[in-house]
Order: C-alpha cells, then sequence, then structure tokens
C-alpha cells in the first residue's frame, strides 16, 4: 500500500492504496464520489472525465497514486452544493440527458472547455463531445444546451 | 478491466528512474502518460513486475529550441503542449497536425510524445510526423547516452531501438526550411479511433513554386512508420499538382505493405497522400 494526500474538491483527502487502483476506481470507492462513472476502463468512452490540475482526463488511465500532492475536480465539485451551474441548468432545461450515465464526463469536459473558448463553433463543440459515448442519443440537446449558455446561433 | 497486482516507483530524477531500470529491465514497464500502457494493464495485455512513473522526472518534460535551432522536446511533453506551444506551431507544424489527430482532448491532455514514440504502434500519428521530419531520439541508460535516428528508431510492430534498461529521454527535431508547408491526415472509421492509415507529409517549394524537396512518412501502412521515398523524389521538379501527387500517392501505396485490410489500406494511402501532399503545397505557397 502507497499512502497519497490529494485535493479533492477543494477538500483534502490523505488514503492507503494499492498502486493498481484506478483513480475512477479510488474515488468511487474510497472516497464515495460515485458522480464519476466506469464505462469502458480503456478510455475509450469519456464516463469517467474528471478535472486534474485544471485540465479533463480519463480517470480510468490513471492510478490513484500518480495524483499524489494533485488537485482534482469530479462532477461533485463542478458547483456549489444544492446548486448547478449554468451549463447543467441548459442541460436540464434541453433535456440533454436521458440515462445520465454518460453526463458527468461530458460536464466536466464541456465546463473546461467553455472556460478556455468561452464562444465555440458548433463544429468545435461537436469535436469535443465526440471524445464522449451517449447511447440514449442525446448528441443534438447537447448541442443545444450548448448553444444556450453561449448565446450562439444554431 | 483491473491490472494485475505491479510494484510502483516514482522517480524523482533520472539518475533515480534510470537506475531502477538497470536493476529490473525486462520486469519494468515504463508509465508515462499512460494513454495506451494503462488500457493495456487493464485488459491484462501486459503485467510487469514494477511500473516506473517517469511523470515526476521534471528534467523530461519541457519544450525548447537548441543553439542550432532544432525543436527539443523532452520525452513527457503532452501531445496538448505540441497543439498548443506557438513555437511548436510556428516552426514544426507538422507536430501539431499529427497531435490534433491523436484521441480526444482528454486523452492529449495526458499522452506524452515520448510514450507514443516508445509504444510505437504502426497507426499512431505521431511517430510518423517525427520519421516525415527526420527527428533524433537522446537515449539514455546507465551505461550511457546514445542518439538514434528516426529510419533506425522504429524497428518492429510495437518494438524499437530501445534496450530494456533504456529510457527515451527527448526527441530533437532539425530546424524547418523556409517555403515549406506540412499537412497530417488520417482516415478512422470512428473519430478519434486508431487510423486505418494515413499520413504525415511536407513540402518545400523554390521561388517559382517548383518542389525542391518533400516528405512522405505513412502510418498503417506496415510494421513501422514508413518513408515513401521513391515518391518523394518523383515529386522534385515538379508543381505537386493534382497529378503529382496523385502519382506520388501511387508511389507510396506501392511502397506499402499494410496488414488486412490491405488492399483497401493502400487505396486509403494512395488517396491521403494525394490530399495530405495538395494541403501542404498550399501552405508553402
Amino acid at each position: 500500500m502507497t499512502t497519497l494526500s490529494v485535493e479533492v474538491n477543494g477538500r483534502r483527502y490523505e488514503r492507503a492504496v494499492e498502486p493498481r487502483t484506478l483513480l475512477s476506481d479510488f474515488l468511487r470507492h474510497d472516497l464515495g464520489l460515485h458522480g464519476t462513472h466506469v464505462g469502458c476502463e480503456h478510455g475509450v468512452c469519456g464516463a469517467c472525465t474528471i478535472e486534474l490540475d485544471g485540465v479533463p482526463v480519463r480517470s480510468c488511465l490513471l492510478f490513484a497514486v500518480q495524483v499524489d500532492g494533485c488537485r482534482i475536480t469530479t462532477i461533485e465539485g463542478i458547483a456549489p452544493d444544492g446548486e448547478l451551474t449554468p451549463l447543467q441548468l441548459a442541460f436540464q432545461e434541453a433535456h440533454a440527458l436521458q440515462c445520465g450515465f454518460c453526463t458527468p464526463g461530458i460536464i466536466v469536459t464541456l465546463e473546461a472547455y467553455l472556460r478556455s473558448h468561452p464562444q465555440p463553433s458548433e463544429d468545435e463543440v461537436r469535436e469535443v463531445l465526440a471524445g464522449h459515448l451517449c447511447r440514449c442519443t442525446g448528441y443534438q440537446p447537447m448541442l443545444t444546451a450548448v448553444r444556450a449558455v453561449t448565446n450562439a446561433q444554431p | 478491466m483491473k491490472p494485475a497486482a505491479f510494484a510502483y516507483a516514482a522517480p524523482r530524477t533520472l539518475d533515480e528512474a534510470l537506475e531502477l531500470l538497470a536493476e529490473h529491465g525486462d520486469d519494468a514497464k515504463v508509465l508515462a502518460g499512460g494513454q495506451s500502457l494503462v488500457p493495456m494493464l487493464n485488459f491484462r495485455l501486459v503485467r510487469p513486475a514494477l511500473l516506473v512513473d517517469v511523470n515526476r522526472v521534471a528534467e523530461c518534460g519541457t519544450v525548447s529550441t537548441t543553439a542550432n535551432g532544432s525543436l527539443h522536446l523532452g520525452a513527457l511533453v503532452r501531445m496538448a503542449t505540441l497543439e498548443a506551444d506557438p513555437a511548436v506551431r510556428a516552426g514544426w507544424p507538422l507536430l501539431g497536425d499529427a497531435a490534433c489527430l491523436v484521441g480526444h482532448p482528454a486523452i492529449r491532455n495526458r499522452a506524452t510524445v515520448g510514450g507514443s514514440a516508445a509504444h510505437a504502434d504502426p497507426h499512431a500519428e505521431l511517430p510518423a510526423a517525427l520519421v516525415a521530419l527526420d527527428a533524433r531520439f537522446r537515449l539514455r541508460s546507465r551505461r550511457g547516452a546514445r542518439v538514434v535516428a528516426a529510419d533506425a528508431f522504429f524497428t518492429d510492430f510495437y518494438a524499437t531501438a530501445l534496450a530494456a534498461d533504456e529510457l527515451l529521454v527527448a526527441i530533437e527535431v532539425p530546424p524547418g526550411t523556409p517555403r515549406t508547408g506540412a499537412a497530417a491526415i488520417e482516415h478512422a472509421q470512428t473519430h478519434g479511433d486508431f487510423a486505418l492509415a494515413g499520413a504525415a507529409v511536407t513540402v518545400t517549394l523554390d521561388a517559382r513554386a517548383r518542389c525542391t524537396g518533400a516528405a512522405i512518412a505513412i502510418f498503417g501502412g506496415g510494421a513501422i512508420p514508413l518513408r515513401a521515398s521513391a515518391a518523394e523524389r518523383a515529386l522534385v521538379g515538379t508543381g505537386v499538382d493534382d497529378p503529382a501527387a496523385r502519382a506520388a500517392g501511387e508511389l507510396a501505396a506501392a511502397a506499402c505493405d499494410p496488414p488486412e485490410p490491405a488492399d483497401y489500406r493502400r487505396a486509403l494511402v494512395a488517396e491521403l497522400v494525394r490530399r495530405a501532399l495538395l494541403a501542404a503545397r498550399m501552405r508553402a505557397a
């Protein structure tokens, strides 16, 4: 077991983990943060996307021991407790989710992307969404939701 | 879908990393960005006894320009940096073009240039770009240092010149030539997935828009990223117009020995080389 210290959603955690523990499993099983979903476990589906030191990464392609000393934001830390971000509200309004399994990863990715690209073109948003598998065919409403928060024309 | 147990070491210096590789060699795997290695661990396709995580070796993480104008890429430079770094974009645009084709942004935030090269997937974009640009690979071990040229670094499917105790520490790319355009193009069945085939090319023109030199590297065309040298020679003196680009594409396809579906990949190579050459010529002019 290796001890690590990591800041997740503004709170510091110290835990002992096996080196082979994936970061996605660490977040869910050790910290009880179940909002990060685990889909494919080989980096394809995007459901486990989190922010590591300010950039989106796949948490299934990192080991927990690697993030010692790092700062992480998961879907639980995207908005203050009991609130939703404008993007989350827009997702709700546009019905941009059905089962919701892919949604945490998509929100984490889009929040980071819209911070650095506040006025993206629709093609750019499509390119970003391409990194996430949604099998409820919810991509069109996602584009509508992004359009709503960026005031973009279709 | 969980890895087998392994021991883990995260050296802080290059010397510590080389010491670990000298001691554990064949039983160890180097972990850089992990975007290829961790899926292989999760699938238990590889089961190393020790993982040497080099991410904290700061001296391997920098981008700089050397005194002779070459680009020095530390092995831990992320793909996302190739897309974003102004000096890389200006001087070696082929690298950013190739990096943009790798996976998705979240993958490129972790994937490293050294990891991609050392993994040596014959379908990978960056190794082909490095072969097209005549990159040199700086290897270190406790035994010493050596520099390997791109045409000797990639040796077979997922195989390189790296010995078990060696670490790829940096990649150097020679300075670009004026009036040179670059383009990397691929075809993948799903956006962001591995390419079936692709091409990374540069075209250099003289003042009268005649080609004075070209570099064509193919990925997905065989066991290693291939230089299509006959196609390159055929372009010299032409205006890299559509017939010249088409002929070069066919020469490049003929030089390939792709895995199945081989005929389809050859057809893709011919067309992708044509398109890449035309795009590079426009950017050179």
